[in-house]
């Protein structure tokens, strides 16, 4: 039986980018950064929550060929690749923190729905992030 | 060559970004393509290229999705809604509505219940796909380079 989600990917054209946007903007934490040649595994993750890591994958050698990075990139970049969606315990606050950060590709300011409120950006290569802080009551959902 | 395309799809991506958070307020093409730096007359078809149909058309189905939304979880009328989700004229908005989902927005409310799901869900996954392309209908006009709702709409 599979008992938790442990790591999963997200695409990005640059990782040195790529960590300063989900470190320095977002406010997660470095999980690992290892190098093995031209290959680094590189992951995120949020702060307190060791067991579940986001690897922040640059499409290339030598897992993808050229030809298919390509491919990759033009997909990140259209917004046509994963997604990610985090719990917050504050989003208006963390709006206005990531607006002083200097991230200004919000998709949604914080909009309250009968579940919560919840705000969507993206991240410097175009793939949509959402945060939600869940409302204290939200039977439908859970 | 490629790190162009990665660009140009970027700034495409921001403009449609853009369209589904403004599409309640009075969209001219001119100002959608300043968001993606490019001129007037490059952004559609760059704009269609990249993501399969205009702007305009984009525009219009991000509008008639979020009416359907407006139709099944509100009491507003016709009207009303019409005019929230960016329409200003009821005939436009009753054509196109029709054009694209098949059904008046009475008759399509009159069958709809509430959808309980999260609002990020429903902007995706409910944005209605063409009736009359559903129905292998060919030529259906999405050639408009005008934001213009009025002319913009060829019924089918």
């Amino acid at each position: 039986m599979i008992t938790k989600l442990n790591v999963t990917s997200v695409k990005v054209l640059n990782q040195d980018e790529a960590l300063d946007f989900y470190v320095n903007k977002l406010g997660l934490e470095v999980g690992r950064d290892i190098k093995q040649g031209s290959f680094r595994w590189l992951t995120v993750r949020v702060p307190g929550d060791p067991g579940i890591e986001i690897f922040l994958e640059e499409p290339g050698p030598p897992v993808h060929d050229e030809a298919t990075a390509a491919q990759l990139r033009e997909l990140i970049t259209k917004g046509a690749m994963g997604s990610l969606v985090f719990l917050a315990d504050d989003v208006r606050g963390l709006y206005e923190t990531l607006k002083a950060r200097g991230v200004a590709d919000f998709t949604q300011e914080p909009t309250e729905h009968f579940y919560g409120i919840d705000m969507g950006v993206r991240d410097p290569f175009g793939n949509a992030i959402r945060i939600l802080q869940p409302a204290k009551v939200a039977p439908a959902l859970q | 060559m490629s790190r162009k395309v990665e660009d140009l799809n970027r700034r495409l991506l921001r403009a449609r970004d853009a369209m589904d958070r403004a599409y309640a307020e009075p969209l001219d093409i001119r100002a959608v393509a300043a968001v993606a730096c490019v001129s007037e007359a490059h952004f559609s078809r760059a704009f269609r290229a990249v993501f399969g149909e205009t702007p305009h058309r984009y525009l219009q189905r991000r509008r008639v999705e979020r009416s359907m939304f407006l139709l099944r979880e509100t009491d507003r009328s016709v009207t009303d809604i019409c005019l929230d989700v960016g329409f200003n004229s009821l005939g436009t908005f009753s054509r196109t509505f029709r054009q694209i989902v098949g059904e008046t927005p009475s008759d399509y409310r009159g069958g709809h219940a509430p959808m309980v799901a999260p609002n990020c869900f429903q902007m995706t996954a409910t944005r209605p796909v063409v009736a009359a392309q559903v129905a292998g209908a060919a030529g259906v006009a999405t050639q408009s380079s005008s934001f213009g709702e009025a002319g913009a709409v060829v019924a089918p």
